[in-house]
């Protein structure tokens, strides 16, 4: 039976669920389970919970080996750039090992990490940064947009042998939404259509999704008719179910809250071009974030992010344009 | 021999398996060596060598029982051939062949043999550090008594992944022994010239102060101290104590690695940092007099563990395996290459 929870609570309940269910499952990082009334703390205990120090390169170097070595550690980021102060660990060991053995080593980890805190976190503290990760072979890297896909894409994300990129997105922490209890498993590499529609295909991720969403809303309004679609993992990215969209609408938006050229959208944008260029009838309209650092102020932040006006902007544009007019 | 116990409480049969694991990784490093000579393009990228190292990876595992885990560095030849691994199925894997222990995919730098403890190895210093506290944090919640070797170089004490494992480690009392093989050279950088203890004259098995845990520096060219020091280090490690820092210095006979080469050019072995680089014949020359293997078996014969004809057929019957395992690598097939993308993802 679903029940609206938040968003964070459903990320919660996942690796509880999953610690319920596997003993293997291991739950570490900075500055969890610090008191002894800890909820993670009183119901698994302090072999499977603990608070590690501020060592990125040893929590997640030990979660690879840890997972080497048979367990399903969760590490506990806070902030995905913190990634960045062990990125060896994150790029060139975990996913790495299963391939240069041969297959006989397995790292089965999840990599647990904030995103995108566009609310007056400045420079260091606001990236959406996955797009240095989703090309990395052997990370998987899940970015849900629902609380019931935070549960769900959590516990796929504590299940799979590979090592798991998890980045939950800050500014949706407390979003409500119907949640699944018990066992809810969202596979990962399966997008999600969040709204059918017939004119134009909207990919969104994370935080994006709800503004995509709401200016599908308002351009129902004037009779235009947008396809919502959340990839939900981007690694592996479901490119069949977008190229089938496209094929049905012509046209094809991509919003994404990274900076253009690290970003999802320019990924998809390069697959489409490649697999569907035929299928189009414009050309594919790029929302993201401006190439450069967020500032702290909040109107020069609020500029350089897609926003739902920006998003309502692209759909007219590219149905402005139609290729089947344009002479040859 | 006038100390009673320079045995280490070893019975006969235990010195001879070291001494033969000494002799055949010797034996195997001399082939791989020689390869690069007998069979030019064989062995492509970078190889590194343990010969010099022998004494301090056979006495460091000597301390070991069923059960434990090992991890290691790009310098990983050693450690699988004392635990078992076929040799040549190590040599398939230098050539790059399909009978490879890791099938081909790894290569000299990555060699892994799970099933006898040797749970993985980095390429990139140091990075072995954390995920051997890891597996020693897994050691400790699993129960069985199982204890981790870490075994790095010194340069890797110069890394925060070293500082922020030995911290963690001591922290939670984790069962591992961290074996620094100190050879003094960072590819051509010694190590006085990078490191502060090392330009104070100190040893640097003194940073394990800084994590409040033992640390102490063994003449890692004799198998039986090694032994003596990582042993004492397991038995703390198995009785919940927590980490070791062991110190072993040794001295690695060969260059740190082939030479760094843009295709075309052949690869090989240079000489010695020492004398490539620092014109230095004198502390080369005296490395060699003191190498670990020929010493060892004159401590055994001179102590009545082993004739001289027995010494040789250990030799001659290492000089045969070691044969039989570039036969098996040069004769055995590549990978499909379409098998390149097989364990992409588990």
């Amino acid at each position: 039976m679903a029940r609206e929870i938040s968003y964070i609570g459903a990320i919660n309940e996942a690796i509880h669920h999953e610690m319920t269910r596997d003993d293997t499952v291991l739950y570490f990082g900075q500055n969890i389970a610090t008191t002894e009334g800890d909820p993670f703390l009183t119901a698994f205990g302090s072999d499977r919970v603990r608070v590690t120090p501020i060592s990125e390169t040893a929590e997640i170097g030990m979660a690879v080996g840890a997972a080497m070595a048979g367990y399903r550690p969760v590490v506990e980021l806070y902030m995905a750039e913190f990634l960045l102060v062990a990125m060896d660990q994150v790029v060139n060991e975990g996913p790495r090992m299963h391939t240069m053995t041969g297959g006989q080593v397995k790292v089965p980890l999840v990599l647990k990490a904030g995103y995108g805190f566009t609310a007056g976190w400045a420079g260091q503290h606001t990236g959406s940064i996955y797009g240095m990760f989703m090309g990395v072979p052997g990370l998987k890297v899940a970015l849900p947009a629902t609380a019931a896909d935070a549960k769900g894409l959590m516990a796929s994300a504590i299940r799979d042998d590979n090592p798991v990129l998890f980045l939950h997105h800050y500014l949706l922490t407390l979003d409500e939404g119907d949640v699944p209890e018990g066992e809810h498993v969202v596979p990962f590499g399966e997008a999600d259509v969040k709204r059918a529609g017939t004119d134009v295909t909207v990919v969104a991720t994370g935080w994006m999704v709800p503004r995509a969403l709401a200016a599908a809303l308002q351009l129902a309004a004037d009779g235009i008719s947008v396809e919502v679609i959340d990839p939900r993992t981007i690694a592996p990215l479901d490119m069949p179910t977008i190229l089938e969209s496209v094929a049905k609408t012509g046209r094809l938006v991509l919003v994404d809250q990274a900076t253009r050229h690290g970003s999802v959208s320019a990924v998809i944008a390069g697959e489409v071009a490649d697999e569907g260029f035929s299928l189009l009838r414009a050309p594919i309209k790029q929302v993201t974030a401006l190439d450069t650092t967020i500032a702290y102020s909040k109107p020069m932040e609020e500029y350089v992010l897609p926003d739902e006006a920006k998003i309502v902007g692209a759909v007219r544009d590219v149905l402005n344009v139609d290729r089947a007019e344009t002479p040859a | 021999m006038t100390d009673p116990d320079w045995t280490k409480g070893l019975d006969n049969d235990r010195l001879v398996w070291m001494f033969t694991q000494m002799t055949r990784i010797r034996e195997f490093e001399e082939r791989v060596k020689r390869t690069f000579t007998d069979h030019p393009g064989v062995i492509r990228g970078h190889t590194h060598l343990a010969d010099g190292a022998e004494a301090s990876i056979v006495g460091s595992l000597t301390a070991a029982k069923p059960g434990d885990q090992y991890l290691a560095t790009y310098r990983c030849h050693g450690y699988p051939l004392a635990l078992g691994t076929d040799p040549r199925a190590m040599m398939a894997e230098i050539y790059g062949k399909t009978t490879g222990l890791c099938k081909g995919y790894g290569g000299s730098m990555h060699l892994a043999d799970p099933e006898r403890g040797f749970i993985g190895t980095s390429g990139i210093v140091a990075q072995n550090i954390p995920q051997a506290t890891g597996a020693a944090y897994a050691a400790q919640i699993r129960g069985a008594g199982q204890v981790v070797l870490c075994f790095f170089g010194d340069g890797a004490s110069k890394q925060g992944a070293f500082h922020e494992s030995l911290n963690i480690a001591s922290l939670w009392k984790l069962p591992i022994v961290f074996v620094m093989e100190n050879n003094n050279y960072n590819v051509v950088t010694r190590t006085d010239q990078e490191d502060a203890n090392a330009a104070a004259g100190e040893p640097l098995s003194v940073k394990a102060a800084a994590f409040s845990m033992p640390g102490v520096t063994v003449d890692g060219g004799d198998p039986l101290a090694v032994y003596g020091e990582v042993r004492s280090a397991v038995a703390r490690a198995r009785s919940g104590a927590g980490p070791t820092l062991v110190e072993s210095k040794v001295y690695r006979l060969s260059a740190h690695g082939n030479i760094i080469a843009p295709p075309g050019v052949p690869l090989h072995f240079p000489e010695h940092e020492a004398v490539e680089v620092f014109g230095d014949a004198e502390e080369y020359e005296a490395a060699k007099l003191g190498d670990p293997v020929p010493r060892f078996r004159g401590t055994l014969v001179t102590g009545g563990v082993l004739s001289a004809q027995d010494a040789d057929g250990v030799a001659e019957a290492a000089r045969t395996e070691m044969q039989e395992a570039v036969t098996f690598g040069l004769d055995s097939p590549f990978p499909p290459p379409e098998t390149a993308l097989d364990y992409a993802y588990a």
